[in-house]
């Protein structure tokens, strides 16, 4: 069965997820990347929509303006969550979200904000921003429209958007730390086989 | 046909190609990720794989951009001394990134460095890029289009190696470059490796490299022995698509080279997304065209 999360998130919805499982989200969902996270932790500025118990996007779609001056999603998918590890801890406890969906891993810090504010970190497969923006049912607002289409807050209203697969979970567990382990321990033994047969300068 | 008409009419094809090329991946990508999706048993890999394939089945039949990031625009271009259009072609391929913009639509991906500010029409300074090889005596063009997304190209890196580091810190350096940022990069990726003099030269080469179809081989055999092992070495570290583990890493390998200077061994890496947007298109003396890249295509 498919596990939907649906907005404003509560600790508990949070409480059994684990990192690998896979769920869906319903409700709210804003787009949130490097400039708005900037000026949130680094300049002090107040997010200008209430995400308490909400979900962000690292993601920068490609919005229609139609004549009447409202928005249409044309393509809306992740983007690498990395860039915002810097910002991501501090942000976390300043605004009370509860799910960050982006692309790829994010570092200790992050792990360490969703460990103490109870939240998760979730990936949504790249590249994949047409079937992400059939899920979006409405664009219902925009903020800091001054950052331009990329970066502007754009205020989605989602059904079963996903899948989302959990990569941070609120013991912060960190799937992307494991993996790259793993990769650095296969990685030594896998270069000496192939260096053996690199011996082209004799 | 007068030379205006001749400008604008590349300019339409060139527009409408360069943002046809956001909506549906080159035959070589389709059929590798088909092939790497049959070959996988991970459920959590399958599970990606198929909402990839979904993607790219919405974009067709939705008419959208698969990816939401269309990247900066470059063109590589091999056109002949005889070419018509030679000193028309660097504002032509302007204008028609300006098309393909209104078109797709593409995202605004150009930002003025120094004045920080988004162009709003991903042209700006030397934006499109346009990277030029001029063919003697030919009057044709083969243009190589390619949608630069952001996080394909951020694990790109180039470094000069000392000649007693070997092949064996190409490797080294590849490797290193895909464990710790390819990973955030969409795979399974291309990966092109420029083998060089400089730190530039190998650059260059790099991304001409993920140019290249995904199958192909460096007709040097050493090279193409390179290739084939570091395919199959980073498969065998199973990053899987997304980065989330899986039977493979990669759709392939490639590498392009020059000679050069005897102390020094110029290495670079590029690296080409799952959703590796490029499209290859020759254009003709009279301006007739054929798209080498897709089958199908009406522009
Ligand atoms: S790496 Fe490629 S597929 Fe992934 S978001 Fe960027 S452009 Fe799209």
């Amino acid at each position: 069965m498919k596990k939907i999360l649906t907005t404003p998130i509560k600790d508990e919805d949070l409480a059994e997820l684990k990192v690998g499982d896979i769920v869906y989200l319903t409700g709210q969902l804003v787009t949130c990347r490097d400039v708005a996270h900037r000026r949130l932790v680094e300049l002090g500025r107040e997010l200008p929509v209430d995400i308490v118990g909400g979900a962000i996007f690292h993601a920068g779609p490609i919005v229609r303006e139609n004549e009447d001056g409202s928005h249409e999603m044309i393509s809306i998918g992740p983007t690498t969550s990395m860039r915002m590890e810097k910002f991501e801890r501090h942000f976390i406890e300043e605004t009370g979200v509860k799910l960050i969906i982006g692309k790829g891993g994010m570092g200790p810090e992050t792990a360490a904000g969703c460990r103490e504010n109870k939240a998760v970190h979730a990936v949504f497969p790249g590249g994949c921003a047409v079937v992400a923006a059939t899920k979006v049912e409405a664009i219902e607002g925009a903020e800091w429209k001054d950052l331009g289409m990329p970066e502007t807050l754009w205020i989605n209203r989602v059904r079963e958007f996903g899948p989302l697969i959990i990569s941070i979970d609120t013991q912060g567990n960190n799937i992307f730390e494991t993996n790259k382990a793993r990769f650095n321990e296969k990685k030594g033994p896998i270069l000496e086989k192939i260096s053996n047969q690199l011996k082209f300068i004799k | 046909m007068n030379k205006e008409e001749a400008i604008l009419g590349l300019t339409d094809t060139m527009a409408k190609f360069t943002s046809y090329i956001g909506k549906r991946l080159p035959r070589d990508v389709i059929k590798k990720q088909a092939e790497l999706r049959k070959l996988e048993t991970n459920p959590l890999a399958i599970e990606i794989y198929d909402v990839m394939a979904e993607n790219q089945d919405a974009a067709d039949k939705l008419d959208r951009p698969s990816c939401q990031d269309t990247g900066v625009i470059q063109y590589f271009i091999a056109a002949g001394s005889n070419f018509p259009l030679l000193g028309e072609l660097e504002g032509i391929l302007e204008n028609a990134t300006l098309g393909a913009t209104r078109l797709g639509p593409l995202r605004h991906n150009a930002v003025e460095t120094f004045d920080e500010k988004n162009t709003g029409t991903n042209t700006g300074s030397k934006i499109p890029w346009l990277d030029w090889e001029i063919v003697p005596g030919e009057d044709s063009a083969t243009i190589d289009v390619y949608m630069a997304g952001g996080g394909c190209t951020l694990p790109g890196a180039s470094k000069v190696l000392m000649p007693g580091q070997g092949y064996e810190g190409v490797a080294e350096f590849v490797l290193d470059v895909i464990t710790s940022r390819g990973i955030n990069a969409c795979p399974p990726l291309l990966v092109g490796v420029g083998v060089s003099t400089s730190a530039e030269t190998a650059a260059r080469l790099s991304k001409k490299a993920i140019l290249r179809p995904v199958d192909s081989r460096h007709q040097n055999d050493n090279a193409a022995k390179m290739e084939e092992l570091l395919e199959e070495g980073l498969n065998e570290l199973g990053i899987g698509p997304q980065g989330l583990t899986g039977n493979n890493s990669v759709m392939g390998v490639n590498i392009e080279s020059s000679a050069r200077h005897p102390s020094t061994i110029g290495v670079a890496v590029s690296t080409g997304c799952w959703s590796h947007r490029r499209g290859k298109i020759r254009i003709n003396s009279d301006l007739s065209y054929e798209i080498m890249s897709h089958d199908g295509v009406v522009l």
